[in-house]
């Protein structure tokens, strides 16, 4: 959302609200309880700034902020950190996963000071894909934290002001802290607790996997509001655009964590074109998602389909008339500098 | 042993309750460690708990043990040493996205869990990272000083602070 003290100099942060621990968009919309828009950026293969800009314009004035995942699918990209300083240098809110495959407590802590400081103001912790399933099967798998204690250390570095250690940090990092959820994986049962755990552990707000299947998300829900944990945390279902059915087929076969149902495949393939189809799957899925109770956004991940989103904020008419940033926004309301 | 480690979590209650009965013995004996000298019992207790602990639950000897909250299921069997409950890659079937012929470490800590009948779920409470300083040693041992006391500032590892 574009706020009225958005500041002159883009890149430059915004003031923090009394009761808000960050001075991010994203945890302003949230908080004011509007009905937030992520979608994740894909990170290039590449040293070349400007792959990171056109990525990200995709993006411009159709989401609340932009996730830059940390080695996903445990293959090589451009690093989290590196995506984060470029974007929020030009005013972009930028939510920093980070992943515990990869570092261990100390480039962890390192690395949240170093982003706080060029901008980043929310972090998503994930305890991160094993390396088997990436492109160097062979590394040295790190998992010196999991997503849980990495939570609890990075609340303590804000709240406490303070390193895992107890060594006193003189600037604390002001970072809105987030997690991933899956609704649909085993035990299916325990996961609604386990959300309430990451919630006990520091997460403010998560992002689910694919929402696909209605039914076992709403039973999710359900049970997470049995347990009031939907009042202490926001959250963001996840939501993408399927290319076709055999892309679907092959997705959830190969990809941990994805729960595809049968109807959905079969909606795709019933259909004369199955890219446009999986737009309006994604489409149908946000309003069914809108209407249910402690859901606070949607999360999109359109991998490879990144030009969509924009298609699919607007068609879907999810922001309900909000006026988003945009970059230039600022340098428009600014007033000469020299 | 995979299937031994099935075993374990089944029996979790009754395991839990033996473990309870010989800690109990082990902090009467906690003068005498004491007098004898706890650094230089380490050795010899790790290599029994090793053998015992590696019978029935695979473990791992991490030396800061934490299956009394995860049903009795050894955590670090986990391709990604989650100790805070399973990843988000656990297979439809309950199977390690890593390891398919494995069943999670923690769907069987679930298991486990449910079968310990405690009122409140151990499984919730937030487990520390691991020390690594203290992989190898015995966990026994540790558990009897803190219990009785007899603490150095060594014993106070991640888990107590």
């Amino acid at each position: 959302m574009k706020f009225d003290d958005e500041p002159l100099i883009p890149g430059e942060q915004l003031p923090i609200w009394p009761g808000h621990d960050s001075p991010g968009r994203l945890e302003r919309v949230l908080r004011a309880g509007c009905f937030a828009v992520t979608a994740e950026i894909a990170p290039p293969d590449s040293a070349d700034p400007e792959e990171v800009y056109k990525r990200a314009a995709l993006f411009d004035g159709c989401v609340d902020a932009i996730n830059a995942t940390d080695g996903s699918g445990a293959h090589c990209h451009m690093s989290s950190v590196g995506m984060c300083s470029l974007l929020t240098r030009r005013g972009y809110a930028m939510v920093m996963q980070v992943s515990g495959r990869d570092k261990n407590r100390i480039a962890i802590q390192g690395d949240v000071l170093g982003a706080a400081a060029m901008g980043v103001s929310s972090i998503l912790c994930l305890t991160g894909d094993s390396v088997e399933v990436g492109d160097h099967p062979g590394a040295k798998p790190v998992f010196d934290l999991d997503c849980m204690s990495m939570l609890q250390m990075i609340r303590g570095m804000r709240d406490d002001e303070q390193f895992l250690s107890g060594r006193k940090l003189t600037s604390p990092p002001r970072v809105f802290l987030g997690a991933a959820a899956n609704p649909f994986g085993p035990p299916r049962d325990y996961r609604p607790h386990r959300l309430a755990k990451k919630v006990e552990a520091g997460a403010q707000f998560v992002q689910t996997q694919y929402c696909f299947d209605i039914d076992v998300f709403r039973d999710y829900m359900q049970a997470v509001r049995d347990l009031g944990v939907h009042e202490k945390v926001f959250i963001l279902a996840g939501v993408g655009p399927l290319a076709s059915a055999k892309s679907a087929e092959w997705i959830r076969t190969n990809v941990p964590g994805v729960h595809i149902p049968d109807n959905v495949i079969k909606r795709l393939r019933g259909a004369d074109n199955q890219k446009q189809e999986g737009v309006n799957i994604c489409i149908d899925m946000i309003h069914q998602l809108q209407d249910i109770e402690g859901v606070h956004g949607v999360h999109i991940m359109a991998f490879r389909q990144e030009h969509r989103v924009a298609e699919i904020v607007e068609r879907s008419n999810v922001l309900g008339g909000r006026e988003l940033w945009r970059p230039g926004d600022a340098a428009d309301a600014a007033p000469a500098l020299n | 042993m995979y299937r031994m480690r099935s075993w374990s979590v089944r029996h979790a209650r009754w395991l839990k309750a033996l473990y309870a009965a010989f800690e109990f013995v082990l902090r009467l004996f906690g003068p005498v460690f004491r007098l004898i000298g706890y650094e230089r019992l380490d050795k010899p207790f790790a290599a029994v708990e090793k053998a015992t602990k590696g019978f029935f639950l695979d473990s791992q000897n991490c030396g800061q043990c934490i299956v009394g909250f995860t049903g009795l299921s050894c955590p670090m069997n986990c391709p990604k040493k989650m100790r805070n409950g399973p990843c988000g890659g656990v297979r439809a079937d309950g199977k390690c996205e890593v390891d398919p012929a494995m069943t999670c470490v923690w769907v069987l800590a679930w298991e486990g869990n449910k079968r310990l009948r405690e009122s409140s779920y151990p499984m919730q409470i937030v487990q520390p990272p691991v020390d690594y300083r203290l992989i190898g040693t015995s966990a026994w041992l540790r558990e009897v000083r803190r219990k009785t006391g007899h603490t150095g500032p060594e014993v106070l590892a991640a888990n107590e602070v």
